[in-house]
C-alpha cells in the first residue's frame, strides 16, 4: 500500500515535471536540464559509492566519455545509435576499471578515480592534437532544449527506479551485507568483487548516458569542457549532503545545492571555490549522514536494522 | 640528451621525493589522508615568489621563514579540523573516509584564495638562473641547487626519525597507534606533531618546486596526486622507499617527455601507479599482509 502511494506521487510528479518545458521559459528551461542532470549523476553516484563506501572522483571521466562519444560519432550514425555506443564504450572503461581496481581500498581508490578522470582527459587531448590535429569539436544535432531534457528527466527516473528495485532484489541484500561486513560477506558466499563490478559499471553507464545526453547542449565541445573536474566533486557534494545510502537523498541533495552553486557561480564568480569549500567542510561536519539521515535522525522511529548494535568494522585501511 | 634527460629527471624525482615524504609521514603516522596537501606546496611557491620578487629575499633564506609557516599551518589544521574528526571517527576506514572529505574542502578554500590574489596565471622567477657544467652537460644552477636541498632536507629528516628518541617515538605509533600509549607515548601529540612535520616538508618542497618549476594556483591538485602515487610506490610511511620511488617518478616523467611526447607524462605516471597498484599493493618495499 505504501509502496503504490510512494510510486502514485512519484509519477505525478514526473508527470508534473514533463510538462515543465511548456510553462516555463528558455532559462529556467537551461536550469531545469542542468538540475536533472545532477539529479541524475548524483543517484547514479550514490548507486555505487553510497552503498559501498568507495568513494568515487571518476564520475567526469565516464561524463566526458559520453559528451565526446557524440561529438564524435554524431555525424556519422544515427541519434539513438550514438547513445548506445556510448553507453558500451561507458560500460567496457567501467569493466576495466572495476576489474583493475576494486580491490583496492579507501584512499587508494579515491587517488585512482580522480586520477583515471586526468588520465582520459590527457588521452583525449593528446589524440585530438597529435593525431587528429585539432581541439575541440562542434556538434550540431537537430535537438531542441526540451528533447534533452525529456531524455534527461527518462534517464533520472529510470535510475531512481533501478535503486529502488536493486534495493529489494538479491543484490541489494548482497550489498546491506557488504556494507556491514565483508568478511561475513565472503563467508555466506557473496561474490564480493563481482558485486561491486556490477553496482559500479551500471552506475557508470548512468554517468555516460548523461554526458552523452546533455553534449548537444554546449555545441562546441573540447576536453577541458567536459572532463572538467568540478563535475566530480558537485556530484560527490551533492549526494554527500542529501543523503548517500539513501534512495531520495541524492535527489534531494543535488536540488538545493544546485540552485545554490548556480546563484553563487553568477553572484560571486571570484569567490565560488573558497564557498565552495566552505560548504564542504560544514556538510563534512555536521551532516555526516545527510539531510535525510539527520532527519530519520531526529525525527521518525529507528528502522529495525538500526536499532541492531552494530559491530566496529575492522576494514584493513592500510592495504 | 639523454645525460641532459637523466639530471632533469633526478632533479624532479629529487622533488617529487621530499613532497613525498612529507604526506608518508601525514598518512602514516597520524593517519589522515590531507588532500589539501599539494595546495600546501602550492601556497609555499606563492610565498617564495612573494618573497623573493617583492623584497629581495632569496629561495633559501625564504625557506627559513616558509618551512617553520609550514610547520605552523599543519598544527592548526591538525588541531581544528582533524582532531574533532579523529575523536569522532570509530575505526581508520571512517577516518580515511572523514578526512578525505574535510580536506577536500580545505583544498578548495586554499585554493579559491590563491586564485582571488594571485589570479590563474602561470607564474615563475628567475632565480640562478644560469647554466652550470657537470660531466660535460649544461644545467641550470637553480635545479641542481634544488636536488641539493631536496637531498638534504629529505636526509635530515631520515637521520632525524631513525636516530633520535623523538623519531622512534613518531615511528611507533606509525606501527601501532594503539599500542603506543602503552609504553607511555601520548599517540594524539605524536599525531599533531607528524601532521605539522608533514605541513613543513609541503612548504619545503612548495619553494624547492619553485626555483625551476612555473606553477598556477590550481596546479596542487597534481602535486597531491603525484605525491600519493609516490606514497603508494614506496609504501606508506617509508621514507626510503618515498625517496626510491620519487626518483622512479620523476625520471620516468623526464623520459616520457623527452622522447615520447609531453603530453603523455600523466599516463605515463599513471601506468606505473596501476601497475604498482596490481602487482605490489602494499608498495616496492612493502610487506605483503594478510
Amino acid at each position: 500500500m505504501k509502496t503504490a502511494l510512494g510510486f502514485l506521487v512519484a509519477l505525478t510528479v514526473l508527470t508534473a515535471l514533463a510538462f515543465a518545458p511548456l510553462f516555463v521559459g528558455p532559462y529556467q528551461l537551461g536550469l531545469l536540464i542542468g538540475l536533472t542532470g545532477y539529479v541524475t549523476l548524483a543517484s547514479a553516484w550514490a548507486l555505487f559509492s553510497g552503498r559501498t563506501g568507495y568513494v568515487s572522483l571518476a564520475t567526469v571521466a565516464f561524463f566526458g566519455i559520453g559528451a565526446y562519444t557524440v561529438a564524435v560519432l554524431s555525424e556519422t550514425m544515427p541519434y539513438p545509435l550514438v547513445l548506445l555506443v556510448a553507453a558500451a564504450i561507458g560500460l567496457c572503461v567501467a569493466l576495466l576499471v572495476g576489474l583493475a581496481t576494486l580491490r583496492l581500498a579507501g584512499v587508494y581508490f579515491v587517488i585512482f578515480s580522480f586520477g583515471l578522470a586526468e588520465l582520459v582527459r590527457q588521452l583525449v587531448t593528446w589524440f585530438e592534437t597529435s593525431v587528429n590535429g585539432t581541439l575541440g569539436r562542434y556538434i550540431f544535432l537537430p535537438l531542441e532544449a526540451e528533447h534533452i531534457y525529456w531524455q534527461l528527466l527518462a534517464l533520472a527516473a529510470l535510475t531512481l527506479l533501478l535503486t529502488w528495485w536493486i534495493q529489494r532484489t538479491r543484490l541489494g541484500l548482497a550489498l546491506k551485507v557488504i556494507a556491514d561486513d565483508e568478511t561475513v560477506a565472503s563467508h555466506i558466499g557473496i561474490n564480493i568483487a563481482w558485486t561491486k563490478i556490477a553496482l559500479f559499471t551500471l552506475s557508470a553507464i548512468i554517468m555516460t548516458l548523461v554526458g552523452a545526453i546533455q553534449a548537444p547542449r554546449w555545441t562546441y565541445v573540447e576536453p577541458a569542457i567536459v572532463f572538467s573536474p568540478t563535475v566530480s566533486f558537485l556530484t560527490l557534494i551533492m549526494a554527500l549532503f542529501g543523503g548517500a545510502s539513501r534512495l531520495w537523498g541524492p535527489a534531494l541533495g543535488a536540488i538545493p545545492l544546485f540552485l545554490l552553486f548556480e546563484w553563487l557561480s553568477a553572484s560571486f564568480p571570484n569567490h565560488y571555490s573558497i564557498l565552495l569549500g566552505l560548504l564542504f567542510i560544514i556538510i563534512v561536519f555536521l551532516l555526516p549522514r545527510g539531510v535525510v539521515g539527520f532527519i530519520e535522525d531526529k525525527f521518525q522511529r529507528k528502522s529495525p536494522a538500526d536499532l541492531v548494535e552494530k559491530p566496529a568494522r575492522v576494514k584493513e585501511a592500510d592495504q | 640528451m639523454l645525460m641532459t634527460t637523466l639530471i632533469a629527471g633526478l632533479v624532479l624525482g629529487g622533488s617529487y621525493a621530499l613532497l613525498a615524504m612529507g604526506l608518508t609521514i601525514q598518512y602514516g603516522i597520524a593517519r589522515t589522508m590531507n588532500l589539501a596537501y599539494g595546495e600546501t606546496i602550492i601556497a609555499s611557491a606563492f610565498a617564495a615568489y612573494l618573497l623573493y620578487n617583492n623584497l629581495g629575499i632569496s629561495p633559501i633564506l625564504g625557506l627559513v621563514i616558509i618551512a617553520p609557516a609550514g610547520f605552523v599551518f599543519g598544527w592548526l589544521v591538525y588541531g581544528i579540523l582533524m582532531r574533532p574528526l579523529v575523536a569522532r571517527s570509530e575505526n581508520t576506514a571512517t577516518l580515511e573516509i572523514n578526512s578525505i572529505l574535510a580536506t577536500f574542502g580545505l583544498l578548495f578554500v586554499i585554493q579559491g584564495v590563491m586564485l582571488v590574489i594571485f589570479g590563474g596565471n602561470y607564474i615563475s622567477y628567475n632565480y640562478l638562473n644560469f647554466g652550470v657544467e657537470i660531466i660535460g652537460v649544461r644545467v641550470a644552477a637553480n635545479r641542481l641547487l634544488a636536488l641539493g636541498l631536496a637531498l638534504t632536507i629529505g636526509g635530515g629528516l631520515y637521520l632525524l626519525l631513525t636516530r633520535t628518541r623523538w623519531g622512534t617515538t613518531l615511528r611507533a605509533v606509525a606501527v601501532n597507534p594503539a599500542a603506543a600509549p602503552l609504553v607511555g607515548i601520548d599517540a594524539n601529540r605524536a599525531a599533531r606533531f607528524a601532521f605539522a612535520l608533514g605541513g613543513a616538508l609541503a612548504s619545503s618542497g612548495g619553494v624547492v618546486v619553485s626555483m625551476y618549476q612555473t606553477f598556477t594556483a590550481s596546479s596542487g591538485v597534481i602535486f597531491t596526486m603525484k605525491a600519493l602515487i609516490v606514497v603508494i610506490m614506496g609504501g606508506v610511511g617509508n621514507l626510503a622507499g618515498a625517496l626510491f620511488a620519487g626518483l622512479i617518478l620523476g625520471l620516468s616523467e623526464t623520459f616520457v617527455a623527452a622522447y615520447i611526447s609531453p603530453g603523455l607524462t600523466i599516463a605515463a605516471v599513471y601506468i606505473i601507479f596501476l601497475v604498482i597498484l596490481l602487482c605490489r599493493p602494499a608498495g616496492l618495499f612493502g610487506k605483503v599482509q594478510k
